[in-house]
C-alpha cells in the first residue's frame, strides 16, 4: 500500500533525492569522458570507489583532512596506473578489447582486495557527527552532508563545464570525445589527453567516494559495484557520448531510484532497482538515443528551420 | 622537403598501396591523382603518421618520420586537411582554430596568425562563437583549411577539399589552394578533379588501383601521354 505523504515528506523526498542524484551525475560524467576519449566502458570505476573506501577506513583516524586528502591521492594516483599498466597497452585494440580488459582489471583488483582484507571484521567509514547529524527546518530533515554533497557535486560540474568550455585542455578533450583521430591529426597529444581524463575520473571518483561512504559506511571489496551498475545505466540513458546527458542521465536515475524507494509499498521496496531499470527500458524504447540525443535532435530540427543557411557562399 | 620512397602500405592482407615513391619539393604544388580505391588517402594518412607502413621509408627535411604519431609528425611541420573536412562539429568555430595551434608555443605569434586567417577567411569571423556543426560545407573547408594553416605548416596535404561542394565554392577553394602556393606554401593535394588539379600543380603523380605510380609530369607532360589523356583528363572536369 503506498502511504499518502504531508507536504513535508514530498519536499524531504526532493531533497534526499537531489542530493543521491547528484553523486550519480558525477560518476556518470566521468565514466562518459572515458568513454568518449578512448571509446571505453571502464567497468573498474568501482574500483576506484574500492580504493577510496579502504583509504579512508585506514586513514579516518589521523582527522578529517588528512583522510580526504590521501582519498583523493590514492584514487587519482589509482586511476592513473589504471591507465598506464592496463589500458595503454591496449588502446588501440577493439571496443569489445578494452571492455574485457576493464571487467578483467575490476575482477582482478576485487579478488586481490579479498585476498589482502578478507572477510572477518567489519570494516566501516565511521560517520561524523557534525555531518551526518540531522537538523529539521519546517518539519524536512536535513543533514550538512546532504548539503555538502549539493555544494560539492555543483561546484564540481561547473568546474567540470569551466574546465572544458574555457581551458586548452577542456578542448582537446572535448575534440577527443568526438573524433580522437583527428583530434590527433591536429596535435593533441594522445598520451596526455587520456591520462587527464584519467586523473579527472580519479578526481571526480575520489569525490563521489567521500560523499557516498560518508553515507555508507560500509566498506567491502565490491563496495563500488552498486553505484557504478546505476551510473553506467545513466550514462546510457543520457546518450553515449554526451557529457552534459551523462551527467543529467546519472542525476535523473539517481532521483528516480530514491523517489521509488521511498514511496514503493514496503513489500517490494527490495526490488526498488529493477522498477527503476523497467523505467529505463521502457524510455530507451521510445527514445533510443537518451535524453541528450533526444534534446539534439529537437536543437537540431529548430536550426534547420531557424537558420536556413546559404550553401556554399562565399567568404568574401 | 618530403620524400616517399618504395613506401608500401596494407589493411590487413590487402595492399592500399604498393612501393610508391613520390618526391614534394619546397615551395612545390603536387598533386596526386588517381580513381577511387588507388590508394590517395592512404598515402596522405600515412605521410601524417595516422598509418603505418609495412615497407619503404618517408623522409622530411631529411628525417625519417616513419613511425612517428600525428601530434610529432604536426609538429615536425606537416599538416592535414583531411576528406570530408572532419572538423571537430559540438566545438565553436573559434575553437575549432585554435586547437590547430595545439602544437605551437608562440602564443602571441598564434594570435596573430589567428588574425591574418580571419582576414584571409573572413567568413569564419562571422561564425566565430557559433558550434562548426552548424556551417555550411564551403564554409567547413575553409575552417579545416584555417586549422590546418594556423599550425603553421611547412607542407600542407589536402585530401580532396572539393568534394561534395557547390560549383561556386569549389572554385573559391581552388582559388584558396592558388592563393597559398602564391605565398609559398608547399603543397601536396589529393584531387577527384584531376584536370583542375594537373592544370594547378607544378607536378601530378598519378596513382593506379593498388597504390602504385602509373604516370608521373607536369601538365605539358602529361598532355603528351594518350593513354593518361583518355584515362583521366576528362574524369573530374565535368
Amino acid at each position: 500500500m503506498i502511504v499518502l505523504a504531508s507536504s513535508s515528506t514530498y519536499v524531504q523526498y526532493v531533497m534526499d533525492s537531489v542530493a543521491y542524484g547528484s553523486l550519480f551525475a558525477l560518476m556518470a560524467l566521468s565514466l562518459s569522458l572515458l568513454f568518449g576519449v578512448m571509446g571505453l566502458m571502464n567497468f573498474a570505476y568501482g574500483e576506484l570507489i574500492g580504493i577510496g573506501a579502504y583509504t579512508m577506513f585506514y586513514t579516518e583516524r589521523y582527522g578529517w583532512f588528512v583522510m580526504v586528502l590521501a582519498t583523493f591521492a590514492t584514487v587519482i594516483i589509482g586511476a592513473l596506473l589504471m591507465e598506464f599498466v592496463a589500458f595503454r597497452p591496449v588502446r588501440h585494440a577493439s571496443p569489445s578489447t578494452l571492455l574485457i580488459t576493464s571487467f578483467a582489471l575490476s575482477i582482478g583488483l576485487q579478488k586481490f582486495a579479498y585476498m589482502v582484507f578478507p572477510p572477518g571484521s567489519p570494516r566501516t567509514v565511521e560517520p561524523i557527527p557534525w555531518l551526518t547529524n540531522q537538523f529539521q527546518v519546517k518539519g524536512v530533515l536535513f543533514s550538512r552532508l546532504e548539503i555538502l554533497t549539493w555544494i560539492v557535486t555543483i561546484v564540481l560540474l561547473v568546474g567540470m563545464v569551466l574546465l572544458l568550455k574555457r581551458t586548452a585542455l577542456g578542448v582537446q578533450l572535448r575534440a577527443s570525445t568526438e573524433d580522437f583521430r583527428m583530434a590527433q591529426l591536429v596535435g593533441v597529444k594522445a598520451n596526455w589527453v587520456i591520462s587527464s581524463a584519467f586523473a579527472i575520473t580519479g578526481f571526480l571518483a575520489a569525490a563521489v567516494t567521500i560523499l557516498y561512504m560518508l553515507n555508507h559506511g560500509d566498506v567491502r571489496p565490491n563496495v563500488g559495484q552498486g553505484p557504478l551498475l546505476i551510473a553506467f545505466v545513466g550514462v546510457v540513458i543520457g546518450g553515449l557520448g554526451s557529457l552534459g546527458g551523462a551527467a543529467l542521465g546519472g542525476f535523473t536515475l539517481g532521483v528516480v531510484i530514491n523517489i521509488l524507494s521511498a514511496t514503493l509499498p514496503r513489500s517490494i521496496q527490495g526490488h526498488t532497482l529493477m522498477f527503476a531499470f523497467l523505467l529505463v527500458i521502457l524510455m530507451l524504447v521510445f527514445q533510443p538515443n537518451g535524453l541528450m540525443g533526444s534534446i539534439e535532435k529537437l536543437r537540431r530540427k529548430r536550426v534547420a528551420q531557424e537558420v536556413p543557411r546559404v550553401a556554399e557562399e562565399p567568404a568574401s | 622537403m618530403l620524400e616517399l620512397k618504395d613506401v608500401s602500405v596494407s589493411y590487413g592482407r590487402i595492399a592500399a598501396v604498393q612501393a610508391l615513391s613520390l618526391e614534394v619539393k619546397e615551395g612545390e604544388f603536387v598533386g596526386l591523382v588517381g580513381h577511387n580505391g588507388a590508394g590517395k588517402s592512404t598515402t596522405l594518412m600515412t605521410i601524417t603518421g595516422a598509418l603505418s607502413p609495412v615497407s619503404g621509408e618517408i623522409v622530411f627535411d631529411g628525417q625519417s618520420i616513419v613511425g612517428m604519431a600525428p601530434d610529432e609528425v604536426l609538429r615536425r611541420g606537416i599538416a592535414l586537411v583531411p576528406e570530408g573536412r572532419r572538423i571537430f562539429g559540438r566545438l565553436s568555430v573559434g575553437e575549432n582554430i585554435k586547437i590547430g595551434a595545439t602544437v605551437r608555443k608562440d602564443r602571441k605569434g598564434v594570435d596573430d596568425d589567428i588574425r591574418e586567417m580571419l582576414k584571409r577567411f573572413p567568413v569564419l569571423e562571422r561564425y566565430w562563437n557559433t558550434s562548426g556543426a552548424k556551417l555550411s560545407g564551403g564554409e567547413q573547408q575553409q575552417l579545416a583549411i584555417a586549422r590546418a594553416l594556423v599550425s603553421k605548416p611547412k607542407l600542407l596535404l589536402l585530401d580532396e577539399p572539393t568534394l561534395g561542394l557547390a560549383p561556386l565554392m569549389v572554385d573559391r577553394v581552388f582559388e584558396i589552394l592558388e592563393g597559398l602556393h602564391a605565398s609559398g606554401t608547399t603543397i601536396l593535394l589529393v584531387e577527384q578533379n584531376a584536370a583542375r588539379t594537373i592544370e594547378m600543380a607544378d607536378r601530378t603523380y598519378v596513382l593506379r588501383t593498388g597504390g602504385r605510380i602509373q604516370f608521373h609530369g607536369t601538365a605539358a607532360e602529361l598532355a603528351e601521354i594518350g593513354d593518361f589523356e583518355t584515362a583521366y583528363i576528362g574524369m573530374g572536369s565535368a
